[in-house]
């Protein structure tokens, strides 16, 4: 008795958490609400299934436990019953894969629009890179990074000369335009993750990953380390800023390009030395 | 349906090999220490897999002050936080759970429930268990060496496991885990030959393979799961000590650590994350399915009912082994491997699924129409169920590639494997125990603690990891020793001392239960012979427990599956294997 109604409060108690709880996910700043539709679906189903089953075993337990003289029911098995089963959770779950192929297909296709930026991550900080007005991300190698040269940017690239770099500051987007982050790390993994755009993905060293996105409100975003990078793993944050077209080449206009680094670079002045590299 | 002839054995092929006695101990050593009684080796298993499991406990404690309380505990800085949570996951997965269902359960039962003597390599099975203890003592050294253990995570991704920005990567630390996890693999690898033979060759005559219990066929699909999937361990084990002591750069690409060039190049990292995963995911069902065995003869025994669906069960467990090598990369969605992985590894990820509710539907509908004796082992099942459901289902958020994008890396993720490959399993160990003490003990274990124990543990798990997936929902990363950012409400923090208070609690219910152990070992019931009235071959030894060698002077003759409970017409609700008459009311050969 007990046991069965421990059974039922627990599926009352677990919906309930659902329903009122404060905990849900933080407002979405970006294009996919597909994912959260999906996950919301998600949901439905599995909390339906969830609560018919416990239920049902809740019930069994009442009806059938144990009593003088109760017998059970001698019964090996039931093709019928066990195919109607195999057959309900198949659908089921195609009802959950099907959209969620759908919905990933969007997520790897980047549209031809997009603007591709780049982030670069290292123990335990961020920087970004805007392509410039070529609109072209000069080519980048590790074997390349030294004091002058902190994202390792190919100095032989003429997409590369006009390429924004920016250290250790906030990165800026235009509302509305979609974007394509391109990924990199210098030392050992790590992840660009911001919640509000529930995009995220891996930054590998020796390989560039990515994904896609539209920012679809403005503000400012705190972005975090989704990936384990060591024991700063914690703090490694920046902000990504959200802003109106117009706020975006204000802000722009007044960052510096990858060919005005060593030279005008202020806060390089008088440090460039060892440089082993070309 | 077959009538009984005169005489019983008759359709039952005789012997192909002589009855031989097992090796018997001569002195100390060889009783106490080296022993060769798979049934002594179990117990050296379970008892040394418990004693570090403890620490892994005590770790978990700490893990738990520090997110409920953060900034309290001075003594938890991140660098031993990342240590404390890397250990405890390493501890819970390989060398509790894994040492535990394989060498601790596996051990115990396969002789008994298949009808064998013994393993058929005794002397092996000792071994196995030396290495696999000689594992231990490497892990636990780490504790002491210069920088401590390894804080790189438990799934240990290079290159930051290995390098100087991670706790234990440029001193002992590493080291001492990869050289542990080669150890415990080369120690498993002469067990699980072990198990998978003895169940291949050693059954008794007429226990055909569908014949033995789930927990056999549980057991044995997970040995032969381990069997091919620790190599892949192995080998990265290996490759990545290379990187890390000769300079090799099998998964280090160039880089610059700290604006320092380092000598690495060429490497890939996600090669590493393969082959961690292609053993990684198998290894959650080498853990599922010794578990989905024993808990499929609990319900069964403590319902007085035949599982329902047998044959479905076995096959079930079957494509289930079989479909978990090919599900490897969901761990990896976020990556960045090929995208297009994605769609594959989604598909073969959310099919799993349907095997997987066939066993779920199948336990649930064995209740049903039964004799339910709420006995501990049939309230821990209850538990499985409610927790490896809940945790199964939330499975289907984050096999669903797009869905994973914004719960990977959350406590979404935590609360999850916790739920599945934690709670549930775990349910399924002390439900276990419950039920075998008698058997290895002659005598039963406390019912009162025992009733404290499930209550505190159950509700308790269910408080712990059922709201902490909303944690995860709400964005919060897993692997942050405190989490402050602008988009995590000041309430999350209150939830976070909630789950700690629960899971200090949850733990302090561990002792009880060791305790208890303790306890009934002294003055514990004394059982007597099959105290649940079970119909599989362990309980119908000659002699409780049984000795070395089992069954006495003649081995036993299987007539029957391991579930003829409540069979119409039978004189009692059930009808031992070894049970030549009446005929069975129903046989599934044809």
């Amino acid at each position: 008795m007990i046991v069965a109604a421990s059974l039922v409060l627990i599926v009352l108690v677990s919906v309930m958490f659902h329903l009122v709880s404060p905990w849900w996910w933080t407002p979405i700043a970006s294009n996919w609400g597909y994912i959260d539709t999906t996950l919301v679906v998600t949901f439905w189903i599995t909390g339906t299934v969830f609560a018919a089953v416990v239920l049902f075993m809740a019930w069994c337990v009442f009806r059938y436990r144990h009593k003088p003289g109760r017998v059970a029911h001698y019964e090996p098995e039931s093709k019928r019953l066990e195919i109607w089963l195999t057959a309900l959770t198949a659908l089921g779950v195609a009802a959950m894969l099907a959209p969620g192929l759908v919905v990933w297909k969007r997520f790897i296709t980047v549209p031809d629009a997009a603007t591709e930026i780049e982030v670069v991550a290292q123990q335990w900080s961020w920087s970004y890179r805007l392509p410039g007005e070529d609109g072209r991300l000069g080519s980048s190698d590790v074997r390349q990074i030294s004091p002058d040269n902190p994202l390792g940017l190919n100095p032989h690239d003429r997409f590369a000369a006009d390429d924004v770099v920016i250290e250790g500051g906030d990165l800026h987007l235009p509302l509305g335009q979609p974007v394509k982050v391109n990924l990199r790390s210098v030392d050992v993994l790590h992840d660009f993750y911001v919640p509000e755009f529930r995009a995220k993905m891996d930054m590998v060293p020796g390989m560039v990953t990515y994904f896609w996105f539209t920012p679809t409100r403005t503000g400012e975003f705190e972005v975090l380390c989704a990936e384990l990078c060591g024991t700063g793993h914690g703090w490694m944050r920046g902000y990504v800023l959200i802003d109106a077209p117009a706020d975006y080449e204000a802000w722009l206009g007044e960052q510096l390009t990858f060919a005005g680094l060593p030279a005008g670079g202020v806060r390089l002045a008088g440090t460039a030395e060892e440089g082993g590299d070309p | 349906m077959s009538s009984t002839s005169e005489d019983p054995d008759s359709g039952i092929p005789p012997a192909e090999v002589p009855d031989l006695p097992p090796p018997h101990a001569h002195g100390f050593w060889s009783r106490w220490v080296f022993s060769q009684d798979a049934k002594y080796i179990a117990l050296q298993y379970s008892g040394t897999a418990i004693a570090i499991g403890l620490v892994a406990l005590v770790l978990s404690w700490l893990i738990r002050m520090q997110l409920g309380f953060p900034g309290v505990f001075h003594f938890i800085s991140a660098e031993a936080y990342y240590q404390f949570i890397t250990m405890h996951g390493m501890i819970m997965v390989v060398y509790l759970l894994t040492a535990i269902f394989l060498g601790g359960f596996g051990n115990y039962l396969i002789p008994l429930m298949v009808g064998a003597r013994d393993m058929v390599f005794p002397f092996v099975n000792m071994l196995s268990f030396w290495m696999y203890f000689a594992a231990v003592v490497v892990l636990a050294a780490s504790f002491f060496a210069p920088g401590g253990p390894t804080g790189a995570g438990w799934t240990l991704y290079p290159p930051q496991a290995i390098l100087s920005g991670t706790p234990g990567g440029t001193q002992w630390g590493i080291v001492l885990m990869l050289v542990s996890l080669i150890l415990f693999i080369i120690g498993f690898t002469m067990g699980g030959l072990n198990y998978a033979v003895t169940v291949l060759q050693a059954r008794t005559r007429g226990m055909t393979l569908m014949r033995m219990p789930l927990t056999i066929w549980g057991i044995f699909t997970a040995t032969v799961m381990a069997l091919l999937a620790f190599p892949a361990l192995f080998v990265a084990a290996v490759m990545m000590l290379f990187d890390r002591l000769l300079g090799t750069s099998f998964f280090m690409p160039a880089l610059v650590e700290m604006g320092e060039h380092l000598s690495y190049g060429g490497g890939s990292p996600i090669v590493f994350q393969h082959l961690f995963w292609f053993f990684g995911h198998p290894e959650v069902y080498i853990v599922a399915l010794p578990a989905f065995g024993i808990v499929s003869d609990l319900i069964a025994v403590h319902a007085r009912k035949n599982i329902f669906g047998y044959r479905m069960m076995v096959w079930a467990i079957v494509i289930i082994g079989a479909l978990s090598f090919i599900v490897w990369a969901h761990h990896m969605y976020v990556s960045g491997m090929h995208p297009y992985f994605g769609f594959f590894f989604a598909t073969t990820t959310l099919i799993i699924a349907v095997p997987t509710a066939i066993k779920v539907y199948n336990w649930v509908l064995t209740l049903h129409r039964g004799d339910i004796h709420l006995t501990l082992p049939m309230l821990f099942s209850l538990g499985f169920i409610v927790t490896f459901l809940n945790g199964g289902l939330t499975g289907l958020f984050l096999g669903n590639v797009v869905v994973d994008v914004p719960l990977s890396d959350t406590m979404f993720v935590v609360a999850h494997f916790h739920m599945v490959m934690g709670v549930a399993p775990i349910m399924v160990i002390y439900g276990a125990i419950y039920h075998w003490f008698p058997l290895i003990t002659g005598r039963m274990l406390s019912h009162g603690m025992g009733l404290v124990h499930f209550w505190v543990t159950f509700i308790g798990a269910y408080a712990i990891f059922f709201p902490m997936h909303y944690v995860g929902l709400v964005g919060v990363p897993r692997r942050y020793p405190e989490i402050e950012a602008a988009f995590v409400p000041d309430s999350v923090a209150t939830l976070n001392a909630f789950i700690t208070v629960a899971a200090l609690i949850v733990g302090a219910a561990q002792l009880l239960f060791l305790f208890n152990i303790a306890w009934s070992l002294r003055f514990g019931r004394r059982s007597g012979l099959n105290p649940w009235r079970a119909a599989s071959l362990e309980w119908q030894t000659p002699d409780m427990p049984p000795r070395h060698g089992n069954w006495g002077e003649a081995l036993p003759v299987v007539h029957r599956w391991a579930y003829d409970y409540s069979v119409p017409g039978a004189p009692r609700d059930y009808i031992a294997q070894d049970d030549p008459g009446p005929a069975a009311a129903w046989r599934h050969e044809p």
